[in-house]
C-alpha cells in the first residue's frame, strides 16, 4: 500500500451548486471593503449577513434533516468556508458547524434542543483551551460536585455571539462537555482578546459556578472531540485556502499597476516567481480540501479522513502565510501601512496558523500515522 | 458491472499477464530511467527490441489508426497498458520524442502522405526520432535559433548547429526548428519547421558525456546538408506556431501521445524504504525529528500533485485559475523528483557521498544517479524559470 493512501476526489451536484452560491454570497456580502468597516467593533460581521446565511440553512450543514439540518455531510460546509475565507468574512458560521459536529458526535440526543437551536439559526462555539498548549486536555475546568461548572478558558472563537457554549471540562475521572446557555453566564464572564486577527473574534471566559443545560460524558466524548479537531482543522484550512486566494488577486492586481523603473513591477521576475509560488501553494491547499471534504461522511473519522483533514491544515495555513508574507513586501512601503489589504491577509494568517494546531504539529502526527505501522 | 467496464477490466487483465509473461529479464547493465538517458548500443538495442515487442503485441499507439500502425481504439485502452506498464515497472519505451510529440503533431497537423510515412516506424522503434530546437547560443530562447535553411531547387540546404539533441547519434530523423527567411520583421515568422532525414550527407553527431558520466545527448551539426523540400511542415514561416504546440505534447499540457513507459517515477514510497534502514545517531533514520518533518513535507507535495491531477478533471473546483494545473504540471513534478531524490542522499549519512560503480554505494548508487540525472526534467523541455515565467503571464496573466 503506497504511503500517499486516497486520492479520491468526488465532487456532486449539491455541492457544485453550494459553492456557486456561496461564491456570490460572499463575494455579495464581503470583501475587503465590509471586513474593513468591522475591524474596530465587537461584531466582525452585520448581523444581516447572519440572518440571510441562516435563511439559506448553512447552520444546518452536516446535521441530519430529524434536527432541522440539511442531510449533507459536514465535507459540504469546505465550499463556504473557502468562500468565507476568500471574501475575508468573520462570521461564527464555522465556530457554530464545529460546535454542533462535536454535539452531534459526542451524544446527539442530550444535545438535541440545542442542535435544533443551531439549524434554527443560532450561533454556538465551543469553549476548550486552558493553556497555550492548544492540544492539551481541560485540566482546571471541572464540573463540581454539585454538578456546578467551575474555571476559565481561554480564546474561545466567537464567544461574544455564541447563544450556546459547549465547554470541555473534567468531570470526576472523565473528560466531560458541559452544553451552557450563554445567557445564563456572569454579566462579565466573556473578556474579549485583542487579536492578531482582526477580523476574527475571540473571548476568555470564566465560570464562576454555572449550571449547565447538559453534562454528556463517556468514551464518546473522546471520540468526539478528537473528531472535532480534525473538522475544526479542515474548515480553517478551507477558510485560509480562500484567503490565499484572495490575497493572491490581491497582490496581482498590484503587480499589474504599479511601475518602478519604467516598467510594471510584475515583469520582474524577483516578484514573478514567487507569485507562482503562492499559486501553486494555494492549488495544493484546495487540492487538499476538496480531498478531505469527498471523503467525510457522519461516521468517526478514519485513518484517511485524519490524514486529509491534516495535510490540509499544515498546508492551508502554510501558504496563506506565505502569500501575506509577500503580500506585505511586494507592496513595498504601502505594504507596511494599515491601509493596505496586504496586513489583512497576514493577520489573518498567523491567526489561522494557531487554530487548531499548526503546519508543524500536523506534521509531527502525519509522520506518525505514515511512517510508523 | 457494464459491458463497455468488463471489456476494459478484462483488458487489464490481458495486459498485465502478458507483461508479466514478456517483461524483459534484467539485462545487468545499468538500464535507463528515462529517455533522456540512452547513452550506449546495448542499452539501444535491448530497449528497442523491448518496444518492438510490446508493439507487436498491439500495446502501442492503440489510439492511432490501424493504417498508420496503431490499433484504432479508444485512448482509454493505452492509458491501462501505461497504467500497468508502471505498475510492474517495466523498461521504458524509448522512442518518446516519436511516441509522443513528433508523433501527435503528426497525426494532428500533418498530412496523409506524413502519416503513411512516419507514424509506423515510429510505434515499431524502427525509427528513432530527435528534436532539433536548441542551439549553443539560443536554448531557452528557442525564438533566436540561427540554424539555416535553405530552399535550393527541390532540396533545402541546412546549415548551422544544434545541441542537447537526445539520442541524437541514434536518431534516423529529427524535427527540426530552422530559419528560411532571416529578414522576416518578426524573429519568430522566420522559423520554418521540418521532419528531416538524419541519414543525409552533411550531418554528423558528436555525443557529450552527461555530469553522470553516461551518454545521452549530441551536438548536432549540418554541413550543407541537403533534404528533399517535401520534409517541409506546414509551409514556410510556419515554424514558430508548429514548435509552440510541439512543446505543449513536451510539457504534458496536451495529450496525444501513443503511450508507453516515458520514464519511470520514481515515488515517494521508493525513498521511505531505503530511510528503514540507514541509521543516525544509531537510530533509523526515520526516527529522526527532522527527516520526519522533511520527509512529511514531500509526501505532501507528491499527493498534493496526484490530487490536482484529479481536481484539475473538476470545472467547478478549477474556475478560479482554469489553465493552473495542466500548465504548472511541468514544473512541479520535475521540482519535486529533484528536491526528494536530493533529500534521499542527505539522508544516507556518509555513504551518500559514494557514487554508481563503488560496491558500497547503496542500491548501486542508485539515488545519486536519480538524483544527478533529475536535472535533465528541470532544464530540458524548458527550464523552471522559463515554466514559472510562463505560468506567471497565462495564468495569473502578469506582463512579460
Ligand atoms: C537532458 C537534456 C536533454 C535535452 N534534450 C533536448 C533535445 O532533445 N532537443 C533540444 O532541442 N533540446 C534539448 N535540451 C535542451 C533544453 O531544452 C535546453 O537546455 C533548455 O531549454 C535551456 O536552454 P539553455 O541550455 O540554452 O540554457 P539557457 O537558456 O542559457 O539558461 C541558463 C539559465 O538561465 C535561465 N534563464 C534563461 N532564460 C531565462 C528567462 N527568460 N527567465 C529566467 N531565467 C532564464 C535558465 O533557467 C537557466 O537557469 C535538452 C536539455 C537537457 C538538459
Amino acid at each position: 500500500m503506497s504511503v500517499i493512501g486516497s486520492t479520491a476526489m468526488r465532487f456532486d451536484e449539491e455541492q457544485s451548486m453550494l459553492l456557486d452560491y456561496a461564491r456570490s454570497f460572499c463575494a455579495d456580502r464581503g470583501g475587503l471593503n465590509a471586513a474593513r468597516e468591522h475591524l474596530e467593533t465587537p461584531l466582525e460581521y452585520s448581523p444581516g449577513v447572519w440572518d440571510e446565511m441562516v435563511a439559506m440553512g448553512w447552520t444546518g450543514i452536516g446535521l441530519p434533516e430529524e434536527l432541522g439540518g440539511s442531510g449533507l455531510s459536514i465535507g459540504a460546509a469546505v465550499p463556504v468556508a473557502e468562500s468565507l475565507g476568500k471574501a475575508l468574512m468573520g462570521t461564527p458560521l464555522l465556530s457554530t458547524l464545529l460546535a454542533a459536529q462535536l454535539l452531534l458526535r459526542a451524544d446527539s440526543k442530550a444535545a438535541a434542543e440545542v442542535l435544533e437551536g443551531i439549524a434554527g439559526g443560532d450561533a454556538a462555539c465551543v469553549a476548550e483551551l486552558e493553556s497555550e498548549d492548544w492540544s492539551a486536555l481541560p485540566r482546571t475546568t471541572v464540573i463540581d460536585d454539585a454538578g456546578m461548572l467551575q474555571g476559565q478558558k481561554r480564546l474561545v472563537m466567537d464567544a461574544t455571539s455564541a447563544r450556546w457554549i459547549v465547554v470541555t471540562a473534567v468531570a470526576g475521572a472523565d473528560t466531560a462537555l458541559a452544553v451552557l446557555d450563554a445567557t445564563t453566564l456572569d454579566d462579565d464572564a466573556i473578556n474579549p482578546r485583542v487579536l492578531i486577527d482582526n477580523t476574527h473574534r475571540a473571548a476568555d471566559i470564566t465560570f464562576n459556578g454555572v449550571t449547565p443545560l447538559a453534562v454528556i460524558s463517556g468514551a464518546s466524548v473522546l471520540a468526539a472531540l478528537r473528531d472535532y479537531r480534525l473538522l475544526g482543522a479542515l474548515l480553517v484550512a478551507a477558510e485560509s485556502t480562500g484567503a490565499a486566494a484572495a490575497c493572491l488577486d490581491v497582490t496581482v492586481d498590484y503587480l499589474k499597476t504599479r511601475k518602478q523603473f519604467g516598467k510594471l513591477i510584475g515583469s520582474y521576475q524577483a516578484l514573478k516567481h514567487p507569485s507562482v509560488d503562492m499559486l501553486t501553494m494555494m492549488d495544493s491547499a484546495r487540492s487538499f480540501v476538496y480531498h478531505a471534504s469527498s471523503l467525510l461522511g457522519s461516521e468517526p473519522l478514519d485513518k484517511d479522513q485524519e490524514v486529509a483533514c491534516r495535510m490540509a491544515k499544515a498546508q492551508a495555513t502554510d501558504a496563506l502565510k506565505f502569500a501575506g508574507d509577500r503580500a506585505v513586501q511586494f507592496h513595498g512601503g504601502m505594504g507596511f501601512t494599515w491601509d493596505c489589504d496586504a496586513q489583512l491577509f497576514i493577520r489573518r494568517a498567523q491567526g489561522a496558523q494557531q487554530q487548531f494546531g499548526d503546519a508543524q504539529h500536523h506534521r509531527q502526527r502525519l509522520a506518525a500515522l505514515l511512517l510508523d505501522d | 458491472m457494464n459491458a463497455a467496464v468488463k471489456e476494459l477490466e478484462d483488458f487489464r487483465r490481458e495486459v498485465a499477464s502478458w507483461l508479466k509473461a514478456n517483461k524483459p529479464a534484467d539485462p545487468g547493465f545499468l538500464l535507463p530511467q528515462t529517455f533522456m538517458e540512452v547513452g550506449s548500443e546495448e542499452q539501444l538495442e535491448f530497449l528497442r527490441e523491448w518496444q518492438h515487442k510490446v508493439w507487436s503485441a498491439g500495446y502501442l499507439g492503440m489510439a492511432w489508426a490501424k493504417e498508420h500502425g496503431g490499433q484504432g481504439v479508444d485512448a482509454i485502452y493505452q492509458s491501462v497498458v501505461d497504467q500497468e506498464m508502471r505498475r510492474q515497472a517495466v523498461p521504458i519505451c524509448f522512442n518518446v520524442i516519436g511516441l509522443g510529440w513528433a508523433g501527435p503533431l503528426i497525426n494532428d497537423i500533418g498530412t496523409e502522405e506524413e502519416k503513411q510515412r512516419y507514424l509506423k516506424g515510429i510505434l515499431s522503434a524502427e525509427d528513432i526520432w530527435c528534436q532539433g530546437f536548441s542551439e549553443p547560443d539560443h536554448g531557452s530562447d528557442l525564438g533566436n535559433a540561427r540554424t539555416r535553411a535553405e530552399r535550393d531547387g527541390d532540396d533545402y540546404v541546412i546549415n548551422g548547429s544544434k545541441i542537447w539533441t537526445t539520442m541524437g547519434n541514434y536518431a534516423k530523423y529529427m524535427i527540426l526548428l530552422a530559419r528560411t527567411n532571416p529578414e522576416a520583421e518578426r524573429k519568430y515568422d522566420g522559423l520554418s519547421f521540418f521532419l528531416a532525414p538524419m541519414t543525409v550527407d552533411g550531418v554528423s553527431t558528436r555525443p557529450i558525456r552527461k555530469l553522470t558520466g553516461e551518454y545521452g545527448f549530441t551536438e548536432t551539426f549540418f554541413d550543407n546538408a541537403r533534404i528533399p523540400a517535401d520534409c517541409l511542415m506546414g509551409g514556410e514561416g510556419a515554424g514558430w506556431k508548429i514548435a509552440m504546440k510541439t512543446l505543449q505534447y513536451e510539457r504534458g499540457a496536451e495529450a496525444g501521445a501513443a503511450g508507453g513507459l516515458a520514464f519511470v517515477r520514481i515515488v515517494i514510497d521508493d525513498l521511505i524504504q531505503q530511510l528503514r534502514d540507514v541509521t543516525r545517531d544509531g537510530k533509523p533514520v526515520l526516527e529522526d525529528p527532522l527527516i520526519r518533518d522533511q520527509l512529511v513535507s514531500l509526501i505532501m507535495e507528491e499527493k498534493a500533485i496526484s490530487l490536482g491531477d484529479r481536481r484539475s478533471g473538476i470545472p467547478a473546483l478549477t474556475s478560479d485559475y482554469p489553465m493552473s494545473l495542466p500548465l504548472s504540471n511541468k514544473l512541479r513534478w520535475t521540482e519535486y523528483a529533484r528536491r526528494m531524490r536530493q533529500f534521499a542522499i542527505n539522508a544516507q549519512g556518509a555513504d551518500g557521498a559514494l557514487f554508481v560503480g563503488d560496491d558500497r554505494a547503496r542500491e548501486g548508487g542508485f539515488w545519486q544517479r536519480a538524483y544527478l540525472n533529475s536535472f535533465s526534467a528541470t532544464i530540458g523541455g524548458g527550464t523552471s524559470q522559463v515554466q514559472a515565467n510562463i505560468v506567471a503571464e497565462h495564468v495569473l496573466g502578469l506582463p512579460k
